[in-house]
């Protein structure tokens, strides 16, 4: 392979894990804005995704479309009732303790979604048809072209609802000061509620578009959590433009590296890029300068 | 004896334990149940290091089980491989650990907010890809065997029930010095940091430094409780240091009651067993796992012990019996 063909294949596996990156750190960004937890169950959604999807396409024959929108609201309503039912009641507002409810909230989860959906991987139908596609000497699928326009379709429609709706710059206002924002009559813990939602149904966007790719199971959603949490990091946490950028750049550094220099380490680097960045600039790439003490 | 009444206090909690602890191989005889015990053991040990950290710093580790890991490792390596002594091979490993949490802690510990909890994240998956693909050294994800048992005055502790007395006695050891630093000027400077960073920091608490010993010695603990589980094991396996090991520990140190060297023991000996109780239920262990950690974490933020000591406060016998509370002196 030449090498403009090879650097443009590492350039378009790159980009499409990079967007599942972005999308998962998008999800994190939500609920970090909107009450300063991590929430370690983001990954879990990507799972939860990509099995509601199987099931609904292969357990009950559903068609395509309405398949995947049921399985995108499915891990919504899923979201907003982790926060209803383990976080808003939790009798301490200590961070720690609420980071740790979201732990805790994930290994459930975990155990929930092995009962019913086995430990065995499961085949996740890709969206469609598999034919091979060449563009600049890189051969590509598909699912590599949904993956791309569904994340971008995803993060304008984020952009417009943050931008043009109201109910999207209250939350704006809301991650930016919750009391102001309450005192100003906003329903903050509506909103919250909201923003577990929006995260979910962005998990279940990157677990329905990776998994045909990688491999389903019920598990499968914790690296690729983690990995997601990394490029939250890195783009700077809570910032919506850093977690696309960092998600990207993640994907990119990843399939190089994978390519270039050894694929058996290709799981550190994402740990090894939050660790720099943390050492180095904490705020990351794009996020508000107030990690120096 | 001249002791403070927080030292009599804390020793009239000791005492009964130790009892307890000597009393218990002569009732419990079955090797699987003293195998259980003594892992909780060594998890009290990493609980009692982490909750220094917890509950003094206000800073969450979730690399504990790397720093477990490297203990384990450098001793099992030094020791199976290059058959170095392995008390030796044991300072080495704690030395090896305090290096590496002092390169992560340093420069996320200078930083407000908590970037540690990220860092240390990173690590732990760091460490455990290490470990799993640098085979020609750990052994690769099959891990290392042929680690020989640790010998004290000669005799070999390769035995359930000989492991049994060092395993509790580093436990109840190991609370010593956590109780004595919290309750010496540093950890009376820790704690007001805990509760307000910018007081301590303008009454002179050198915050960084303390910050950064302390993570380091928290470290440590958990590296001597990794050399002895590889000397007591006899193999070390890179899936036991997981970033899943990590969220274990500090959920012990929350489920027992933040902070609280009593709530950190407690914590470790009810969770350690409770998996091993639950295998009963098969596949819904970890349904039922998650479920009690949720409910307690939700409704029982303060931790068990937290929340004895509340009911024992209230009834104007506080602290009697649960001494060593970090995170308030009673009158």
């Amino acid at each position: 392979m030449a090498a403009h063909a090879a650097l443009s294949q590492y350039l378009i596996s790159g980009l499409t894990t990079g967007s599942v990156y972005a999308l998962t750190a998008l999800g994190y960004c939500l609920i970090y804005n909107a009450t300063k937890v991590v929430n370690f169950a983001q990954g879990d959604f990507l799972s939860l995704g990509g099995l509601l999807f199987y099931s609904l396409l292969s357990g009950l024959g559903l068609p395509l479309v309405p398949a995947f929108v049921l399985a995108v609201a499915g891990v919504a309503l899923a979201g907003a009732l982790m926060e209803r039912l383990c976080l808003r009641p939790a009798r301490s507002r200590d961070l720690m303790v609420l980071i740790f409810i979201t732990v805790a909230a994930s290994i459930l989860a975990r155990g929930l979604m092995k009962t019913v959906w086995g430990k065995q991987t499961l085949p996740l139908p890709s969206i469609s048809p598999e034919i091979p596609l060449r563009f600049m000497g890189a051969a590509f699928t598909p699912q590599n072209l949904w993956v791309l326009g569904i994340t971008l379709a995803a993060i304008l429609g984020l952009k417009h609802f943050f931008d043009r709706t109201l109910t999207g710059k209250a939350m704006r206002a809301m991650a930016a000061n919750p009391r102001a924002a309450s005192l100003m009559g906003i329903d903050t813990a509506g909103l919250t509620t909201l923003s577990f939602a929006l995260a979910g149904a962005l998990g279940a966007l990157a677990g329905i578009l990776i998994t045909p790719i990688t491999s389903l199971s019920y598990d499968v959603g914790v690296l690729l959590g983690l990995k997601g949490f990394a490029a939250a990091v890195l783009g700077g946490y809570g910032s919506f433009a850093g977690a696309v950028a960092g998600g990207l750049i993640l994907g990119l550094l990843e399939s190089l590296c994978a390519g270039l220099l050894s694929s058996a380490y290709k799981d550190v680097l994402a740990f090894l890029v939050l660790l720099l960045v943390l050492f180095l600039r904490p705020s990351g790439i794009l996020g508000v300068k107030e990690g120096r003490s | 004896m001249n002791l403070t009444v927080q030292a009599r206090r804390f020793m009239a909690g000791l005492l009964p334990l130790i009892l307890l602890v000597g009393l218990t191989p002569l009732v419990v005889t079955n090797a699987y149940y003293l195998n259980v015990l003594n892992v909780t053991a060594l998890n009290v040990l990493v609980v009692t290091g982490l909750n220094l950290l917890i509950g003094c710093a206000g800073q969450i580790s979730l690399g504990h089980a790397a720093f477990f890991g490297i203990g384990a490792y450098v001793s099992a390596i030094l020791t199976a491989t290059y058959g170095v002594n392995p008390w030796l091979a044991l300072v080495a490993a704690a030395l090896a650990t305090a290096l590496c949490a002092l390169a992560v802690g340093a420069p996320t510990l200078r930083l407000k907010g908590n970037y540690l909890v990220m860092a240390t994240l990173g690590f732990n998956i760091i460490v455990n890809v290490l470990l799993i693909q640098w085979d020609d050294l750990t052994g690769g994800s099959g891990g290392l065997t042929g680690v020989p048992p640790l010998v004290l005055f000669g005799l070999p502790l390769d035995t359930d029930y000989r492991f049994f007395w060092l395993a509790w006695g580093a436990a109840l050891i190991g609370l010593l010095p956590a109780r004595n630093l919290l309750h010496s000027h540093v950890g009376r400077a820790l704690r007001a940091l805990h509760d307000s960073p910018a007081a301590a920091a303008s009454c002179g608490v050198p915050i960084e430094g303390y910050k950064i010993k302390v993570f380091v010695v928290s470290a440590v603990y958990a590296s001597v409780a990794g050399s002895l589980y590889a000397h007591y094991f006899g193999i070390v396996t890179p899936r036991t240091f997981d970033i899943f090991k990590s969220v274990e520990l500090v959920t012990m140190c929350l489920v027992g009651g933040i902070g609280s060297l009593w709530g950190g023991l407690f914590g470790a000996s009810f969770l350690t067993p409770l998996p091993q109780l639950l295998h009963v239920f098969e596949e819904h262990q970890d349904i039922i796992f998650g479920a009690v950690l949720l409910l307690l974490l939700i409704f029982l933020p303060q931790g068990l012990v937290g929340r004895l000591e509340e009911a024992l406060a209230r009834r104007g016998i506080g602290g009697a019996v649960m001494p060593g509370d970090s995170l308030e002196e009673r009158p």
